[in-house]
């Protein structure tokens, strides 16, 4: 039975089960037939399409589209994963708003873009459905690769590696590959087990063997592996989190909001999973959103954003800042976390002060508020975890605390690439800008390789 | 409030929108439901001689084609004529021109080419009380294997002998219904008029395969496994029926004839521009197959709206005055210079402009201007051809500008001359180097 929102403190089963299985549906649920080609009509096929150049991995957008229209979704998928190996995930966590669909003429003629990513979510599940694989590894190169990490950068370089025909072995720290696909993105966006299942799709081309519960770091080492192997592509991601640099953050209560998804993610009853019933988020982007927007759908009562800087600075786009508000989830612009406050051991509430812009510099102005919560989400932020390099040789060269990487992804070290959340370079951390690093990476790799 | 009312060779209806041959008129229960609409008039599908009526497929009769969205642009039959018996349609003809009797009622008819046939029908027609009859020399399929239809239509002495038998049998006005299935439209209408007949409608149906199935490699609409050609009509037809009907408006061998112009009209536009290229009223059929009767009410609300906008009173201050404007490419202005232009406001950056004009045209505009995407015209190349006003997906977004008199052309490097100058005097023209010799 459910105990329903009132009850206080971190509970489970405060919905009634049904509710659980609505709550996470597909944010974006998939397109029948008739409305993709309803919407595919819509495309212009525009030239040197905006869309296109707005896509991090340059899927060939007015031609997928086309294909769709034309009755060929199996080839508009193969336009798809020629670009990007994970367009089925990506289609589904993109944020188009601020990616392919900003950027399409017909947001600007009629504010309403063409869906690009439900298209593309609808071509890749038919192939995907029907178990179509589109590619083959070339004769074998006697070559091999090791990848560090089994998420978006580092599934992208496997495949476009082993299509080279290297061989290419992954060494993944977690016992479940696909990275924050598996453990990151919000449940409502990637369901029925879609990352595992995409795991699956990418691999099949063959040449890819995964050794899970391998830490670099701790099990293997940077130097070991660029001696065993031709090369080392390094897709790691962020392991680190930020801290809040706010007294009594380490109360009970006070939880990494990643580390709550990942448990979100990898619960198979969500009705076990304990949540507050009144939430404090502290930050800005994409997790906080997540966070916030998930312990709402698991039931709690109260979930505030508390974000230090302006709407407009929010890393989350408009869209998920609706979807949030559109949620229930209150999100509060200008505080910024002071003290958490504890009661027999355990998170009351939260101390935060009102911030201001002086002088471009972010300040307190030393006012505060007070708001009870009994769980408090950490969302402020991952950072590289650079512990895990131990050991290179000549050491890793390092930028803004994660890796240098040149244009191609080339770290300091001669055959040690890196790309994806664990890179210092232009892209953003998202899951279709890692996939990105990864492809390119591997065809710098193999110019290397083949060189 | 413009007047719509039409009066054409004689019979009166409200509007000038009538429902062609075809199924919408196949029988009272579809008519009565068109005249309650608000359909001007009828021409009732049309009649065969007495005796066991022909037959249909029974399967599917009818493909297509479509555009963006899958709307309907083109519509392909091979339906014959009624399949009801001769009796049933006198009969209800007679009763719906009894209660409607403020509505055109026409009836076509189509009887084998011999004079007896046609002796025969035209008095029981004339005794339904109906106001004229149609003369079917159109039908593009299974009639005309059978000697009717478009392969009298197709041969202009059959069709100034029926016309001459129709017109020397019955008091009843004569419209005469052409096929677009020959090489000149005029040569069939002079036959026509050579006979005596009050008008020429057209276009009847256009000889077409819509498609083929790529699973059974049949035709479509696919029989069996087999298709047959069939005829086509609504949206795509209407460019080669306004086509028709001006070259005959514009026949000074036929000046004066009357027609009723059919071929894809849609809206209260088309009509108004079959209207303006010399046709006295429409007739429409797909239109109607496609959203229903309701259609009529856009129509007659548009024609009125745009005649009102425009100080037009009565259909005759429309009727025929855009045809003294269709000529022959020779006698077009030379000298007439216009340049495509993109309004950057309303440019929405697509694209299609840059790329139609780069691959298939003139190379005259920009796709980027300082390393930013940009859509301008480059005067200087720029041939005035208006594909990009047609492959750009906002309307009005670019125009055709012509250039005033003494401005410079950018790209001949010549000043526009205010001088009207045509192909036939021009210096690269042969003929007009031999007449000067
Ligand atoms: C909560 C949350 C929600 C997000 N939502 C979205 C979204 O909706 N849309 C979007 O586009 N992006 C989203 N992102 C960002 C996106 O998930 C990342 O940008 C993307 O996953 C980065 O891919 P990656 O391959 O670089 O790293 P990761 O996905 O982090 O993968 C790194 C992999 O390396 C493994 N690893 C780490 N350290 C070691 C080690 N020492 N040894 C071996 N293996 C190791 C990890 O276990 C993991 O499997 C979200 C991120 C978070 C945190
Ligand atoms: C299914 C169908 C049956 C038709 N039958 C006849 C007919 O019996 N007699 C006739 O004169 N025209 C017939 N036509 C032609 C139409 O009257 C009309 O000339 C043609 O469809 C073009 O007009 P539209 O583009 O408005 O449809 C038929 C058309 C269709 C679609
Ligand atoms: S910008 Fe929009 S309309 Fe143009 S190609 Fe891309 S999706 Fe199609
Ligand atoms: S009118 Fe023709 S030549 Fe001129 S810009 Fe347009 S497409 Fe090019
Ligand atoms: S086709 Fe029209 S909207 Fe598109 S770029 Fe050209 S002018 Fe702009």
């Amino acid at each position: 039975m459910a105990i329903g929102l009132f009850k206080d403190g971190i509970e489970p089963g405060r919905l009634a089960p049904a509710e659980y299985a609505d709550n996470f549906s597909d944010l974006h649920p998939p397109l029948d037939k008739h409305e993709a080609l309803v919407e595919a009509d819509r495309c212009y096929f525009c030239y040197d399409a905006p869309c296109m150049q707005a896509c991090p991995t340059s899927i060939d957008i007015p031609m997928f589209i086309r294909q769709i229209a034309t009755g060929n979704p199996l080839g508009s998928a193969k336009t798809i994963f020629d670009q990007n190996i994970l367009g089925g995930m990506c289609a589904r966590v993109c944020p188009t708003e601020t990616l392919c669909e900003e950027a399409c003429v017909r947001e600007k003629a009629e504010g309403k873009p063409v869906q690009i990513g439900r298209l593309q979510r609808y071509a890749t599940d038919e192939a995907m459905e029907q178990g179509k694989q589109f590619y083959t590894r070339a004769e074998k190169s006697g070559r091999k690769v090791a990848i560090v990490g089994a998420g978006p950068a580092g599934l992208a370089a496997a495949h476009r590696l082993t299509s080279y025909g290297h061989d290419v072995t992954i060494f993944e720290a977690k016992p479940k590959s696909g990275g924050l696909n598996e453990y990151g993105i919000a449940a409502y966006k990637s369901t029925h087990d879609f990352a595992q299942a995409e795991v699956d799709y990418v691999t099949a081309i063959g040449g890819i063997e995964i050794e899970h519960g391998k830490a670099l770091g701790r099990d293997i080492h940077l130097g070991e592996l660029s001696e065993q192997y031709d090369a080392v592509f390094l897709g790691m991601g962020l392991a680190g989190v930020n801290a809040l640099r706010a007294e009594g953050e380490d109360a009970l209560g006070v939880t990494d909001a990643v580390d709550f998804i990942a448990e979100l993610r990898q619960s198979t009853n969500l009705s076990r999973l304990p949540v507050g019933r009144r939430i404090v988020v502290i930050g800005g982007g994409m997790t906080a959103i997540d966070a916030a927007v998930q312990s709402k759908l698991l039931g709690a009562q109260d979930v505030t954003i508390c974000y230090r800087r302006g709407q407009e600075d929010m890393n989350a786009s408009e869209f998920e800042q609706d979807l949030a508000t559109a949620n229930g989830v209150v999100i509060r612009h200008w505080i910024q976390p002071k003290r958490v406050l504890i009661e027999n051991g355990k998170v009351s509430g939260i101390e935060l002060e009102y911030t201001v812009m002086r002088g471009g510099k972010l300040t307190g102005t030393g006012e505060t508020l007070v708001l009870p919560a009994d769980q408090v989400f950490k969302a402020i932020g991952q950072q590289f975890d650079a512990n895990a390099l131990n050991g290179s040789r000549p050491k890793i060269a390092l930028e803004k605390g994660r890796i240098k990487v040149d244009s191609e992804g080339r770290t300091s070290v001669k055959n040690v690439w890196a790309g994806g959340d664990c890179v210092a370079d232009a892209r953003e951390d998202l899951t279709v800008a890692a996939v990105a690093a990864g492809r390119d990476a591997a065809e710098s790799i193999n110019r290397f390789l083949k060189a | 409030m413009a007047d719509i009312r039409n009066n054409f060779v004689g019979i009166k209806s409200p509007n000038p929108f009538w429902l062609a041959s075809a199924p919408p008129t196949d029988k009272a229960y579809n008519v009565v439901r068109a005249f309650k609409a608000g359909w001007g008039g009828v021409v009732w599908k049309t009649l065969g001689e007495e005796g066991p009526p022909v037959v249909n497929v029974n399967g599917p009769r009818y493909g297509a084609i479509w555009g963006a969205d899958r709307r309907l642009l083109g519509l392909n039959n091979i339906e014959l004529i009624t399949d009801r018996q001769l009796q049933l349609n006198l009969q209800e003809i007679k009763q719906v021109k009894k209660d409607w009797p403020d509505r055109a009622l026409v009836v076509s008819l189509m009887v084998p080419c011999v004079e007896e046939s046609w002796k025969a029908i035209l008095p029981v027609v004339e005794e339904t009380e109906a106001d004229g009859i149609e003369l079917n020399f159109g039908c593009p399929h299974g009639m005309s294997e059978r000697g009717m239809g478009a392969a009298v239509g197709q041969v202009p002495e059959y069709i100034e002998m029926v016309v001459r038998w129709c017109k020397a049998n019955t008091r009843m006005p004569v419209i005469t219904k052409l096929t677009p299935n020959i090489t000149d439209v005029r040569r069939p209408a002079r036959a026509a008029f050579a006979g005596g007949t009050d008008a020429v409608s057209l276009i009847n149906t256009i000889n077409s395969i819509t498609s083929v199935n790529l699973d059974t490699f049949s035709p479509e609409p696919s029989i069996d496994g087999k298709g047959s050609h069939g005829g086509y009509c609504g949206p795509a037809v209407k460019p080669i029926a306004l086509n028709m009907v001006a070259e005959i408006a514009r026949d000074p061998e036929t000046a004066g004839l009357p027609i009723s112009g059919i071929g894809g009209v849609t809206t209260w536009r088309d009509a108004a521009e079959f209207l303006a290229l010399g046709a006295g009223n429409v007739q429409v059929c797909t239109a109607a197959m496609t959203y229903g009767f309701k259609i009529v009410q856009e129509m007659i609300a548009g024609l009125e709206n745009w005649m009102d906008e425009k100080g037009h009173q009565t259909l005759d201050d429309v009727c025929g005055r855009a045809t003294k404007n269709v000529t022959d490419w020779q006698y077009l202005n030379l000298n007439y210079i216009a340049k495509a232009h993109i309004d950057q406001e309303a440019c929405i950056k697509c694209g299609r402009c840059y790329i139609a004009c780069e691959d298939t045209s003139h190379q005259a505009i920009t796709s980027s201007v300082n390393g930013v995407r940009h859509f301008e015209v480059m005067e200087d190349e720029c041939v005035g051809c208006n594909l990009c006003v047609n492959v750009c997906p906002v309307e009005n977004c670019i125009t055709m500008v012509p250039l005033a008199a003494g401005v410079l052309d950018q790209r001949t490097g010549k000043t526009v001359s205010p001088e009207y100058a045509n192909w036939t005097t021009h210096p690269n023209n042969p003929m007009s180097k031999q007449a000067a010799e």
